[in-house]
């Protein structure tokens, strides 16, 4: 958890070069989507000091249990973002791509909506809380 | 026991945090007595579906047990990633 920005290439760089005897590294990251015509000043994001640490560990944790995993890694910003500015990233390593990619997409999945996170939209008129989606509820059933 | 807000429930409540002195048996129990203090708690309590629940940094459900609980948290449902 942090609220500075980080350096994604550097980061994946550097997490490939730490897993000695895996094949296969699969990075994701998410970024600050503005609105649909523009207009997004910035995107809040409030966590839950404590419980968050607690939640991402227990998600890698699972992942690392069901897939033949190396190191995990999860980066996850909080505070006032800009539009384009990188919210998270998570890293898998494994000696086949299939688990890096499975577990990568598990990950993200459980991110979503079971670690306590919450994103406020704020434009030039208003404000407003991103409601959760019954599809990132739903993703979680094919788990 | 410290009872926690975030996001939308906080900026309801106008607060992030209580300390309550309670004997509610469930979060169901102490979601009625913060519900009785004031309207502003009536009002982040008016739908519980709409809500979740954390007991000790734990995901938990609205009748989960509080016996022993330092710390309970009300938020919406999470959006994180």
């Amino acid at each position: 958890m942090q609220e500075e920005p980080f350096d994604f290439g550097q980061e994946a760089a550097d997490f490939a070069a730490r897993q000695a005897g895996m094949g296969a590294v699969v990075t994701f990251s998410g970024i600050v989507r503005d609105l649909e015509g523009g207009g997004l000043q910035a995107m809040e994001i409030e966590h839950y000091p404590g419980m968050t640490e607690k939640a991402i560990a227990q998600i890698a944790e699972q992942a690392a249990a069901r897939w033949h995993t190396g190191d995990i890694l999860v980066i996850h910003r909080h505070g006032a973002l800009a539009p384009g500015e990188m919210i998270m990233m998570v890293a898998t390593a494994a000696p086949h791509r299939a688990d890096a990619f499975q577990a990568a997409e598990f990950l993200m999945d459980f991110l979503k909506s079971r670690a306590p996170f919450w994103k406020k939209e704020v434009t030039r008129d208003s404000t407003g809380w991103v409601a959760a989606k019954d599809a990132d509820e739903d993703a979680l059933a094919r788990w | 026991m410290d009872v926690l807000y975030f996001a939308w429930v906080r900026e309801r409540i106008g607060q992030p945090k209580d300390r309550i002195e309670t004997q509610a048996a469930t979060v169901r129990d102490l979601v009625e007595e913060l519900r009785a203090r004031e309207d502003r708690y009536a009002a982040a309590f008016s739908d519980l579906s709409a809500l979740r629940v954390a007991i000790d940094q734990e995901l938990s459900d609205f009748d989960a047990p509080l016996s022993g609980a330092r710390e309970v948290a009300f938020f919406p449902p999470m959006t994180g990633g």
